[in-house]
């Protein structure tokens, strides 16, 4: 197979190709944007964790002894602002998306990359101004912000949150632009859209919504931010406005946002379940669509929110009709993944575990979903822990794993060195079980009638809550190490070959990590993603091992 | 370092970036990117539109009555100046392309200075509501939102409220709280649309555009017919619609 020739691996890469801090805050490499990212939200979601750290000690006990009432309200509503705004949605696209769309289509960057260098300065200002804050006094509505709560009776720090939350809303604008200008415009000679790997399918219906949805939720807080300092009235009753306008202004973005979240995880999933079967995806044109089935019915939904928030009962009959019609797509992704996996050559590498505990988490999320998705139901689960465990399995279970999943998956890409693979699988099964134990007990207690946002309970909700935050330090551990190692690898780590796995996509075909511009030449692409080869034919050798190329 | 990787295309034209094979490819993306730059903006809009219908809906007397007070001519001034910015701005991408430099130039300028009036007219009247105390909540502080209401058998003055059945002051408030967030935030694009015509208006005398390379222009025009349609459907809704209504 002549394509699965690499250039023999040059001294020079996009990591070693400038020195210094200029070099990295004025870059306008795609890929050193995607590190900048992969850093600032990891810091991020370190502090998104403490906050959980703090609501699992403090569910620990059922009288609220460690935090007063005030101070728990801020805890888990910076836990949820942090980590929806500031580690969940940017995550996957702005970092393994910013590295990988470029290379998988074969471009030299992305179509505008001053804007994907500005769209990182935005993110970091409104993550500064969210800090800011935090530290000042914090912020108690609740990540929804629903009014008129947030504009006239909290007495904390919501306009300074929301600006936070504001600014970078147009991060996320501009890595959504990005990707379907440089999508549409940028492949390669012979890229055709039905050869694009699943990934940038993804990708694709995610920048949709990103520039659907996100523009929505910014007039909304800026609504809201004047609304509390001007005094002028749009959602507070008291003042002619209409609370549920807030709530159906909210949600047209935030529900959206939860596909924001699990569509590009979706995409690292069908990645990895190919390629660790080393067989074509099962309907590859299905599981395409699918993503943009998801972001299109993902606009038409928002009102399940509002089941038990005076809607009418006719709008609520129909936006539990189109709720269940998400599961189809969402359906059609999960039994093509098991189609896929039916007589393929599976290998259990740590990014492959990742995978399948994301189909299998991700499914118990989904199935639990449409629980909620259910008028009658929705009545008794509304805002109980059956909620707050659903929406984690979706985010943790999901993209979380997803994230991960990719972050080991394209390692040696990205730094040209491996991680260590028994570590890796030590930690993926930590994480599994540690997670579980986190969140299978509160879809009993949400079914019990354990409240959320409560950190008063009564006590024969004790063990579950137990269960639950023990589950919980386990999960913590089990990334904890992952962050230990892969900070290891990128100085000892074995180097990586150019294709460690032995596979056909693009990114694989340039020696690890990438030079600036990507390839060497602009390649032409004369194959459908996923052609596996036997191994043999890839012409490489072990599977840490030097390729054929070098020896 | 990227300098190294310089091939033979990136001499043929100085606005060619580095990451495009050619300038059709750049062309294209930069479109494009503004097309969906404007989709956001769309919905970025909708937001406040979706909170109009709602509260016309709700509350149709007042808006009747806070619309009535609105300047219709003025309103109206306006809405041919910025057509006119239109044409003006789509005359100077047509002179682009062709490469008439002085044209683009004079219209470039020509766009401004509509811009620059429509800004003006609406800035008087954003001062004749300031004068009448329209100005809703605490936006100005120390300057509460309090118009005087037209008394039955007095002799009409067009500085007051002439409240209809069912009108409420302080639904006529909400009127006027969306009417100022959603000319504010149109004005606020136009401003940054003059912004950017003096950007290119600095290098249009410089020659840096011409039928080579246009797109900076071209997008710009863009941007910009989309400020005005903006203003098209924002002076119907804010302006005309219930007139027939109101005092007369």
């Amino acid at each position: 197979m002549e394509e699965f020739k690499v250039p023999p691996p040059s001294k020079i890469n996009y990591l070693n190709a400038e020195y210094g801090l200029k070099s990295w805050l004025l870059t306008r490499d795609h890929k050193r944007i995607a590190l900048l990212y992969l850093g600032s939200i990891s810091f991020f979601f370190m502090i998104g964790g403490i906050y959980a750290m703090l609501i699992r000690l403090e569910l620990l006990t059922p009288h609220g002894q460690l935090l007063t009432s005030t101070t728990y309200n801020k805890v888990f509503t910076q836990h949820g602002i942090i980590m929806v705004f500031f580690f969940l949605i940017p995550s996957i696209p702005a970092t393994l998306g910013n590295f990988l769309v470029p290379l998988m289509i074969g471009a030299k960057d992305l179509a505008f990359p001053r804007i994907n260098l500005l769209s990182w300065y935005i993110y970091m200002l409104g993550g500064i101004v969210t800090i800011y804050a935090l530290l000042a006094g914090g912020v108690d509505t609740g990540w929804t912000f629903y009014v008129p709560f947030s504009t006239t009776f909290s007495n904390s720090y919501v306009v300074a949150t929301g600006l936070g939350i504001f600014i970078s809303g147009f991060s996320s604008i501009l890595t959504g632009l990005n990707f379907i200008v440089t999508i549409h415009t940028m492949r390669a000679p012979g890229m055709t859209w039905f050869r694009m790997p699943l990934f940038i399918w993804a990708h694709y219906a995610t920048s949709l919504i990103m520039i659907l949805g996100t523009p929505v939720i910014a007039i909304t807080i800026l609504l809201l931010a004047f609304e509390r300092l001007a005094h002028v009235g749009i959602f507070d009753p008291a003042l002619g406005g209409d609370p549920i306008l807030f709530q159906h202004l909210f949600w047209f973005y935030s529900h959206p946002a939860v596909y924001i979240m699990v569509l590009p995880g979706m995409g690292v999933v069908s990645e990895l379940i190919a390629n660790f079967s080393r067989k074509n995806v099962f309907g590859y044109k299905f599981v395409a669509f699918s993503s943009l089935a998801i972001a299109i019915f993902g606009f038409l939904v928002w009102g399940h929110h509002l089941f038990v928030a005076s809607q009418s009962v006719y709008a609520g009959m129909i936006f539990s009709f189109l709720s269940f019609a998400v599961a189809i797509p969402s359906a059609v992704k999960v039994f093509n993944w098991s189609a896929t996996l039916y007589k393929g050559s599976i290998s259990y590498e740590t990014p492959m575990l990742y995978g399948l505990g994301f189909i299998g988490l991700f499914t118990i999320g989904g199935m639990t979903g449409l629980f909620l998705a259910a008028l009658a139901v929705d009545v008794h689960l509304s805002d109980t822990y059956f909620v707050i465990a659903h929406f984690h399995y979706i985010m943790v279970g999901g993209t979380l794993l997803a994230y991960l999943g990719g972050l080991h998956y394209w390692w040696p890409k990205i730094t040209g060195r491996m991680y260590p693979e028994g570590w890796g699988r030590f930690s993926a099964l930590v994480v599994f079980i540690g997670f579980n134990l986190t969140f299978l007990p509160q879809f009993v207690l949400g079914y019990m009638g354990m409240p959320r946002r409560y950190h008063y309970y009564p006590e024969e909700f004790q063990v579950l809550h137990v269960l639950s935050t023990a589950g919980a330090s386990i999960l913590g551990v089990g990334l904890l190490i992952p962050a230990i190692y892969l900070l290891w690898s990128m100085r000892y780590g074995p180097i990586a070959p150019a294709n460690p796995w032995h596979l056909p996509g693009l990114e694989w075909r340039t020696q690890s990590p990438p030079p600036t511009e990507n390839f060497e030449q602009t390649p032409v692409v004369t194959w459908e993603a996923y052609e596996f080869a036997p191994i043999d034919e890839m012409e490489v050798v072990g599977r840490y091992g030097e390729s054929k190329a070098e020896v | 370092m990227a300098e190294s990787y310089a091939t033979e295309h990136e001499v043929s034209h100085p606005g060619l970036q580095h990451h495009f094979e050619n300038m059709d490819q750049q062309r294209e993306a930069s479109a494009l990117g503004m097309w969906v730059f404007l989709v956001t903006e769309i919905m970025f809009f909708g937001g406040m539109f979706l909170a109009y219908t709602l509260y016309r809906w709700k509350y149709p007397e007042s808006f009747e009555v806070a619309s009535n007070h609105l300047d219709i001519w003025l309103g109206a001034v306006n809405t041919v100046v910025l057509i006119c910015s239109s044409f003006t701005m789509a005359l100077t991408v047509y002179c682009t392309q062709i490469g008439r430099q002085q044209l683009q130039i004079l219209f470039l300028v020509l766009t401004m200075i509509f811009g620059v009036t429509f800004l003006g007219i609406k800035a008087v009247e954003y001062k004749q509501k300031y004068d009448d105390n329209l100005i809703p909540g605490r936006l100005i502080p120390g300057h509460p939102f309090n118009p005087s209401v037209q008394e039955e058998g007095k002799p009409a003055d067009k500085h007051k409220l002439h409240l209809i059945p069912g009108a409420t002051v302080r639904n006529v408030e909400l009127f006027y709280w969306i009417y100022f967030a959603m000319t504010g935030m149109h004005a606020l694009h136009m401003i940054i649309g003059l912004g950017i015509m003096l950007v290119l208006l600095f290098f249009s005398v410089r020659g840096r555009y011409g039928p080579e390379y246009h797109n900076p222009i071209e997008i710009s025009g863009l941007y910009w017919h989309f400020v005005d349609i903006v203003w098209i459907f924002l002076f119907p809704l804010l302006y005309l619609l219930g007139r027939h209504i109101g005092h007369g």
